[in-house]
């Protein structure tokens, strides 16, 4: 599939080079309408790459998923306690409930400390410490994944440990990792939305006698809810979807937590880690994780969409 | 202004083109290697050194190569580097067991059985001839700062099953053991648990670490952890126990007073084909003995 893709472009791009070298001879003032036309066939096939891509990876995941998931039984897989690959049990239930929990835990804190970050950011900072904060939330949404799991083990897992005790390789740990990871893509689309709000909105509220945190509230973060809540939903599917930071800090014990000290293993997790050594139907039930966390986040984007949606539209 | 644009326009078409055809190119290169000699390409870690064929073994035919899932990557391996120097030998090398590996030698499907066990006796009855290629040895380790220096073997079981939960219940201190175990289908943790008889008995709650490196981590910023690595990757951050009474040695694998180890067998059955011959010779000799210990386990000679 993507040797075709790629063989396709190949050619489009040959068939340019020549009509480039072509037109540069010809009357300059055509070239740029054609240049214009070059451009936007480029932009429509990286486009189709995109549909393209999503396309294979929903198909070929359901392919490979399914067949698993009805050899072993949707019932048993989905809500099946125990996952022994080895001895051929095959449940997941415990790695969705880990899943969401991590995923809700890291959410919660996101949304408040990232909103909270962003009002401050876009009403109350002075410039000068805008132009601090900003370069440094940039900086943590760079970071690569594995390096923030490597400072959760070193950092986060031992003062777990001391404090809470256990192992420190835990539920907490997962959710105050994930929740940092989600906090600038939360913080920065806020704070843009924010920004685009009409000064006049502000302007009035603040006329009318409201002071500055009531108009914060009841005026400016109304008006940019759809991009707040845009913030979230990518926030979300960015904790859903984390798995190499996550393998690092909370144990992957196959297990429903009881406690938030308890060792989790997510979905992604689950697929991550087994994935080098699996083979036949354990293959299979892995590829069928994957539907399963596919079925999640379709459904959550759905969901989260609706909302937006519906809130603009009111 | 209008011309800088128009030409960072042309710029960036052809790198676009170089950028497509770079990619189309690997692609195909990818695509038109095909190699007939190995069984399984995916562990082609062939090193050029073996390059050079040796002119007179002219050897040519098919080795078929069944059993142990444990052998078969390092059979693999091998296969793979005596191919380089034999190309007219083809080796295919399948899994199914030590139980199928030694069947298969018997019963003449495989001209080599692989087993990563010894010889049950009903099984040496057979006469099957056993080549040790190579030795796997699996070392428990602890934080350094944990007071026990030694258990017993039914004392590890115990530990690993969780009938023994307890650090103090085996002379250490008054805290809970924490059990890091690898992820499911791990070679290392297959042979652990093979070893020890506790196959899928590991309590449920243990820690799952991702691989050697990641173990390590755990047991070395944690005091009352247990774990267990391959003895070619153990290092000072973790304390090494002794099992038995034994330490974790490759003199101590060797000599077969340290448990916690197995031997990898081949197994063939009365006179070898020519090529069949040759590659044990291979195996045997300090060049394939190289590639054991490159592959992480200990050399049998």
């Amino acid at each position: 599939m993507a040797a075709e893709s790629s063989v396709s472009i190949e050619l489009k791009g040959k068939e340019k080079k020549g009509s480039v070298s072509h037109f540069m001879k010809k009357n300059k003032k055509n070239m740029g309408s054609i240049l214009e036309k070059i451009i936007e066939n480029i932009f429509f096939l990286c486009a189709c790459m995109a549909i393209l891509s999503v396309v294979t990876i929903t198909v070929y995941i359901f392919a490979k998923g399914s067949p698993a998931i009805f050899k072993i039984g949707i019932a048993e897989f989905v809500f099946g306690m125990v996952w022994m690959p080895t001895s051929g049990v095959f449940g997941i239930f415990p790695m969705i409930v880990a899943s969401i929990l991590a995923t809700l835990g890291a959410v919660v804190i996101g949304i408040v400390v990232g909103l909270f970050t962003a009002i401050f950011l876009a009403e109350i900072a002075p410039g000068w410490l805008v132009r601090i904060f900003r370069p440094a939330i940039e900086l943590l949404a760079g970071i690569p994944s594995v390096v923030y799991g490597f400072f959760g083990l070193i950092v986060i897992v031992p003062l777990i440990s001391e404090y809470l005790g256990g192992a420190g390789n835990s539920l907490l740990a997962g959710i105050i990792i994930l929740a940092i990871m989600i906090l600038p893509t939360i913080i920065s689309i806020s704070e843009t939305s924010m920004r685009a709000v009409p000064p006049s909105y502000k302007e009035g509220s603040l006329a009318l006698g409201a002071t500055h945190i009531q108009t914060i509230f009841k005026v400016i973060v109304p008006a940019a809810k759809s991009g707040i809540l845009a913030g979230i939903v990518l926030g979300t599917g960015r904790a859903i979807g984390e798995t190499m930071a996550i393998i690092l800090i909370t144990g992957n014990t196959p297990l429903i937590p009881t406690a938030l000290t308890d060792r989790i293993r997510t979905l992604t997790a689950n697929i991550a880690l087994e994935m080098g050594y699996a083979h036949g139907l354990h293959q299979e039930a892995l590829f069928a994780t994957g539907v399963i966390l596919f079925i999640f986040i379709m459904i959550l984007n759905i969901v989260l969409n609706a909302i937006v949606y519906k809130k603009v539209n009111q | 202004m209008r011309k800088s644009a128009s030409f960072k326009f042309i710029a960036l078409i052809f790198t676009l083109i170089f950028a497509v055809s770079m990619l189309s190119a690997c692609g195909a290169s990818n695509e038109n290697t095909p190699d007939p000699t190995t069984a399984e390409p995916t562990t082609a870690e062939s090193t050029p050194s073996a390059s050079t064929p040796e002119p007179e073994a002219k050897l040519e035919g098919t080795i078929t190569i069944v059993g142990s899932t444990s052998v078969q990557p390092l059979a693999e391996a091998l296969a793979d580097e005596f191919g380089t120097a034999n190309p007219g030998v083809k080796i295919d090398v399948q899994g199914g067991g030590s139980t199928t590996g030694v069947k298969a030698a018997n019963d003449g499907t495989g001209d080599i059985g692989n087993s990563s066990r010894d010889l049950k006796d009903e099984e040496k009855a057979w006469g099957l001839t056993e080549h040790v290629i190579a030795l796997d040895g699996i070392a428990v380790a602890v934080n350094p700062s944990n007071a026990v220096q030694d258990l017993t073997k039914d004392q590890l079981i115990k530990i690993f099953t969780g009938e023994i939960v307890n650090w103090k219940e085996v002379g250490g201190a008054d805290k809970e053991i924490l059990i890091v175990s690898r992820e499911a289908g791990s070679g290392t943790r297959g042979a652990f648990e093979e070893i020890l008889k506790i196959e899928d008995k590991v309590k449920s709650d243990a820690l799952v670490a991702e691989g050697t490196g990641a173990v390590m981590a755990n047991v070395a910023s944690k005091d009352n952890a247990i774990g267990y690595i391959s003895l070619g990757s153990m290092d000072k951050t973790v304390k090494g126990l002794k099992i038995d009474g034994v330490e974790p040695t490759v003199e101590n694998i060797k000599a077969k007073t340290y448990i916690i180890a197995r031997p990898f067998l081949m197994l063939t059955k009365g006179d070898l084909k020519p090529e069949v011959k040759a590659f044990i010779d291979f195996i045997m000799s300090d060049k394939g003995q190289e590639t054991v210990v490159s592959q992480k386990f200990i050399s049998s000679k």
